[in-house]
Formats: structure tokens, C-alpha cells, sequence
């Protein structure tokens, strides 16, 4: 991406910019050892982009992916998400972060196995405070429009790998987040669910929805209209591409 | 997350892996169960040997000369042989106090033995003939069913008429009326005048199994030898003035006896003191015992619900990461933990506490024990199983609060 503002510590990011990192490091300490996962990457996403993070293993994307879901800090740099400064955040504020603004769809689905597929939605909105009934709603109205409304009182070995996956869809678009942030969703689905799954981000993406999913697959990473790829820990390319 | 919804999703953790925390909710059962148990036994008992047997066998604010104690237990021979070179009691001795005492009391007289009372070819054998005088019945608060007690004149004149116990009555008459009978004792006829309200038993003895008769009458010689009683009875009206009564009964007896100031009394001033300490001692050591036993199985329990809440905790690594990541902050998962944990406690608690009240019933219906529930144990029970919870649910609880969601999302 090359039109968008030059970013310099103590500039605010744009309005339309929903991620924007500046120099972002991550070291891990591993046993006196010092692994350098991420050296700098700076990046600027605007809403409603539809972004896929390549990049073989070992080139930080996993770490990026981390610190782009609030789920780590980083050691240095800089990280804007919606006009928010979350690089700096205490736990508490990063787990509300998580709630609000990001929604979460994991290569395993992470389902509650015990847990009815209206209840494994709900529970982000358990997480915001909302009262029982107003959450049943929207855990059911989410649902419905991935599909899956005559399947709420399933759990989620009575569904197929697609059904789980869009139960952890519905799961992290239930609280209306920023960012859908997907870690190789594709990755424990055959080739033809991976398809349905596509037409589904594909989808959201239309109504508006900024993506950002991690993959190594390049036909998945097709469907995106961005791709960034890392290696050893900075960015490669960043190129746009036809839809 | 709110409390609710922490209980909520504990109760349902719970039923999903019934056989662990079955398990794991024993320890507070069981502790639970011994306290409630115990404590009924100990506070029925204490509320027995206090209220009933005390007071039945002494009366309430009353004391008793006598030659030595009633209540005598573990006594050495030594000791027995010194009360029985000790000099009885006399009429004059009562006659002495009863003129002697300056605060307001009641008095009697008292001299009993068992005897056989038989009215034409029916027997009662192995009844207690109280030789007492008038206000006997009102020092042991003994109501009449029936007829009427003896009169102060029938008392000083000796008359031949008796007071019967229920059991006697019920033995001699069945469903006849008694009074105005006569009954026979020692061989001497006795006019019935009254019947005493059934008093039931205590600790498995009869209480009815008694007949009363005036001080002076002829069969007082078949309990005593002429001039001696058994037992003087002083009733005050408060504590404070039994005990007033009691040291100038002790001055009257000790100048009576011509006691110097080193000498020990040689006669007893009995209150139902004595059984209270005795009993006091069986239930201190109840009251040692027992506490342990329930510590013990509690502890027990909380470090079971401990191991069992970490292998939750381990086992559930992933879902505590994927609360996490879907905005769960560390006090969320505490918290869940936390109720988690206490839940299984307060469960187990529950059932300890039913356990308990079945266990006091039992011991109530199979013994002569007066076991009953305290409320206040079960209170107790509930709060102490519930404590034990949370307690035992800290560490498992703060180690999950404190997992890394990255590293916990990532195990398999």
C-alpha cells in the first residue's frame, strides 16, 4: 500500500485506519536466548480491507497475529486499532479490547464442546455484561445469518467441521468488533467447505466488514484483496489484487 | 461476568462430570454430616442433662442436705467409706435450718426406699416410697393429675394417705379412679388422695414409678429409723438467694456438728451442680473431639476439591484461552473458578446437611438420647463447606486467572 500518510511517533492515525502499526517489535526471551519474532512492521489498515498474512513458518506471522488480536503486547513499536492506542494497555483493558472490537475465528474452531452452539456464541456478549434474555437474541440473530438457525441447540459434535466453523463465525461477529481476525480458518477444512467458508468471508466483506486472516495457502489468500507477507519478521510485499 | 452467571456456569460444570464431583464434594459431605450430627447430640444432650434431668432430680434453685452426695460418679472407696462413718441427718437438723434460714425459701423433707404397693390382689413392687412433707410436690414441681396433695396438718398429724406416681396408678387401678382407695404399703393401708401427672422417663428410667406419702406417717419407719430423713429440700427463689441459703446452711450444720475451722464438712449441701459438672466434662470432651473430626474431613475435603479444581484447571486450558481471547479478564476466570469450586462445596454441604438431620433422627429414634438439629449447625455447616470451597478454590482458581491466552490457546 503506498497512498496512504507516512505514519511518525506522535501522529494520531486517519479515521478510516482500523490498524495501523508503527515499528512494531516483538523479542521473546527464550532461555537467555533473544528471539527476534517481529523487527519493525509497520502497516496501515482501512476499514473495510480484506488483508491476508503470509509468510512461511518462523516469519512472525503468528506473533503479528497475536499482537494484532491483543492476545500479547509488544516489546517496541507502536499499535493503533479503531483510533485507540492498545500497545500500552493493562491485561484487563486488552481483554475488553478483545471483547468490543475483535472477533476471533481460530484454525480449531476453539468451540466449548460441552456447550450448545447458542451458548458458545453468547459468550462474548456474557463478556460485555449483557443481561441473559437481550443475549439470546442477538446469539440467535447472529446465528441465523450465518445459516445455522435451526442448529442453535446443537453442539458442536453434532455439527460438521463447516457448521463448527461458521458457529465460531457467528461467535465472532455476535459483538459487532472491528476487525475479524482469522488464523488459518481453512485449515481443518476439506477443500469444498473451505470454498462455502470463502464465499462467507467474501460476503462479509461486502457488507462491510474489515478482514484480516492469516494463511500460508495461496488460494486462500487469493480471495483477499491484499496481500502482506512477512519474512523473518518484516514485511516482504504488500500488494494489492483483482477480486 | 456477574456472580450469577458464575454460579450458573458452575452448577452446570458440575453436572456435566457428575462422577468427579462426586468425588470431589465427599470430603465437605462428610464433615458436614459429623458436624451436624455431633453437634445435635451434644446440644440435645446438654439441653437434657441441663433442663430435665437436673431440674427432676434437684429442681431449679433448690439444694438438698443430705449425708453425702446423690450424684456420685467415680468415687473411690476410700471416699465412700469416710460418708459412711459420717452421722445422718436428723429431724432436728431440718427443724434447725428450716428455723435458722433468714432468706425467703420453701422447705421439705425427704426419705425414700423401694417398696411393694398393692391393692387387694395386684402388686406394684419396686416402687419408690417418698416419705416427704407438704410442699415436696412444690420443690420438684409436681402437678396432680387427679385428687389432691397432702395438707401441712396431714403431714404433722401422720395421716395414712398417699399420693400416687401414674405408673403406680395405672399398675393398681388401670382405668378405675384411685382416690379414695386404699392401698396397701408395708402392710399398713393407705388412703389414695391424688395422682401425679405422668413425667415420663430420662435417659431410659421410669419417672412414674413413685408413691408419696406424709413425713410423719407410719411408713416413714420403713425407710429411715426414727428422727433421721434422707434429704432436707430448700428451694429459693433466685440464684443468688440459694446461694445466700446454702452458706447459712452450711454455718447452721457446721456449728451443729461442732465442726472446727480446719475440719471438712461432714455432711452434703447437693445442688444440681454436680451433675451439670459432670455431664459438663463428658460434653468438653465432645466439644474437643468432635471439632476435630470435623476439621479433619474438612481439610480433607478442601484439599481434594483443591487437586480436583487443578486438574480442571489443566484440563480446561484451552476453554480458559478461549475465554480469554474472547475479552474474559483475569477476574472473570477467577471468579469462575472460584463459584465453581464453592458450588461443589455448598453441594456437598447441602447433602452433609441432610445426612445430618437423617443421622440425629436415627440416633433419636435407636437411643435414648434426646438428639436434636440445631439450626444454628446447619448455618455453620453450610458457611464452613462453602468457606472450604473458595478456600480450596484459590490457587487451582488464580493459576487460571493468570495463564497466558496465547500459550493456553495453543495446547493441545
Amino acid at each position: 500500500m503506498t497512498d496512504v500518510q507516512p505514519f511518525r511517533t506522535g501522529d494520531t492515525p486517519l479515521p478510516d485506519i482500523v490498524i495501523l502499526t508503527h515499528k512494531l517489535t516483538r523479542d521473546y526471551d527464550m532461555g537467555g536466548e533473544v528471539v527476534r519474532a517481529l523487527r519493525g512492521v509497520s502497516l496501515q489498515i482501512r476499514k473495510n480491507e480484506y488483508v491476508a498474512v503470509m509468510g512461511p513458518s518462523g516469519s512472525g506471522k503468528s506473533t503479528f497475529m497475536n499482537l494484532i488480536g491483543c492476545l500479547d503486547t509488544p516489546t517496541a513499536g507502536e499499535y493503533w486499532l479503531n483510533g485507540q492506542k492498545v500497545s500500552d494497555l493493562s491485561d484487563d483493558e486488552l481483554a475488553r479490547i478483545r471483547n468490543k472490537e475483535i472477533g476471533f475465528v481460530f484454525q480449531t474452531f476453539n468451540l466449548l464442546p460441552r456447550a450448545t452452539a447458542l451458548h458458545n456464541v453468547e459468550l462474548p456478549l456474557i463478556y460485555a455484561g449483557q443481561p441473559a434474555r437481550q443475549r439470546r437474541e442477538h446469539a440467535a440473530r447472529a446465528l441465523t445469518s450465518v445459516g445455522l438457525g435451526d442448529r442453535m441447540d446443537h453442539r458442536p459434535n453434532e455439527l460438521s467441521g463447516g457448521q463448527r466453523q461458521r458457529v465460531a463465525i457467528a461467535r465472532a461477529l455476535v459483538n459487532q468488533p472491528s476487525i475479524l481476525l482469522a488464523d488459518e480458518p481453512t485449515g481443518n477444512l476439506d477443500s469444498a467447505t473451505s470454498g462455502e467458508l470463502m464465499q462467507v468471508f467474501g460476503d462479509l466483506h461486502r457488507q462491510g466488514q474489515t478482514i484480516v486472516m492469516v494463511t500460508h495457502e495461496h488460494d486462500i489468500a487469493a480471495h483477499a484483496a491484499r496481500v502482506v507477507t512477512l519474512r523473518d519478521g518484516v514485511i516482504a510485499t504488500d500488494q494489492l489484487q483483482a477480486a | 461476568m456477574r456472580f450469577l452467571e458464575a454460579v450458573r456456569l458452575a452448577l452446570q460444570t458440575i453436572r456435566t462430570q457428575k462422577l468427579k464431583s462426586g468425588f470431589s464434594l465427599l470430603g465437605v459431605f462428610i464433615g458436614v454430616a459429623s458436624l451436624i450430627g455431633a453437634w445435635s447430640i451434644v446440644n440435645g444432650v446438654n439441653r437434657y442433662m441441663t433442663e430435665k434431668f437436673a431440674q427432676t432430680l434437684y429442681g431449679v434453685n433448690t439444694f438438698q442436705l443430705r449425708r453425702r452426695p446423690m450424684f456420685t460418679p467415680n468415687v473411690p472407696d476410700s471416699v465412700w467409706r469416710s460418708w459412711a462413718r459420717r452421722p445422718r441427718i436428723r429431724f432436728s437438723d431440718a427443724e434447725a435450718l428450716s428455723a435458722g434460714l433468714t432468706v425467703p425459701v420453701i422447705t421439705a423433707w425427704q426419705s425414700s426406699d423401694n417398696i411393694t404397693v398393692s391393692y387387694r390382689d395386684k402388686q406394684a413392687r419396686d416402687i419408690e416410697l417418698t416419705a416427704a412433707s407438704e410442699r415436696y410436690f412444690d420443690i420438684k414441681n409436681l402437678r396432680l393429675a387427679l385428687g389432691r396433695a397432702f395438707t401441712a396438718q396431714e403431714n404433722r398429724a401422720g395421716a395414712a394417705v398417699v399420693v400416687l406416681g401414674d405408673a403406680v396408678a395405672q399398675r393398681l387401678f388401670v382405668d378405675r379412679t384411685p382416690l379414695d382407695r386404699n392401698v396397701r404399703i408395708g402392710g399398713i393401708a393407705y388412703r389414695v388422695i391424688g395422682v401425679v401427672e405422668r413425667q415420663g422417663s430420662i435417659l431410659g428410667f421410669p419417672l412414674d414409678r413413685f408413691v408419696v406419702v406424709p413425713a410423719l406417717s407410719p411408713a416413714q419407719n420403713l425407710v429411715n429409723p426414727p428422727g433421721i430423713l434422707d434429704a432436707f429440700l430448700v428451694k429459693a427463689q433466685s440464684e443468688p438467694e440459694m446461694r445466700v441459703a446454702l452458706d447459712q446452711a452450711e454455718g447452721i450444720m457446721r456449728s451443729r456438728r461442732h465442726l472446727r475451722p480446719r475440719q471438712d464438712d461432714n455432711f452434703a449441701l447437693d445442688t444440681s451442680e454436680g451433675v451439670q459438672r459432670f455431664w459438663a466434662g463428658i460434653s468438653r470432651i465432645l466439644v474437643v473431639v468432635l471439632p476435630g473430626v470435623v476439621v479433619v474431613s474438612l481439610v480433607i475435603g478442601g484439599i481434594v476439591i483443591m487437586n480436583i479444581m487443578l486438574m480442571s484447571v489443566a484440563e480446561r486450558t484451552r476453554e480458559i484461552g478461549l475465554r480469554k481471547s474472547l475479552g474474559a479478564r483475569r477476574r472473570d476466570v477467577l471468579r469462575q473458578f472460584l463459584a465453581e469450586s464453592a458450588a461443589i462445596a455448598t453441594v456437598g454441604a447441602a447433602f452433609g446437611v441432610v445426612a445430618g438431620i437423617g443421622l440425629t433422627f436415627l440416633i433419636a429414634a435407636t437411643s435414648p438420647l434426646p438428639a436434636r438439629v440445631s439450626p444454628a449447625s446447619i448455618l455453620l455447616g453450610v458457611v464452613m463447606g462453602a468457606s472450604v470451597g473458595v478456600i480450596a478454590g484459590v490457587y487451582p482458581a488464580s493459576r487460571a486467572a493468570r495463564l497466558d491466552p496465547i500459550a493456553a490457546l495453543r495446547q493441545e
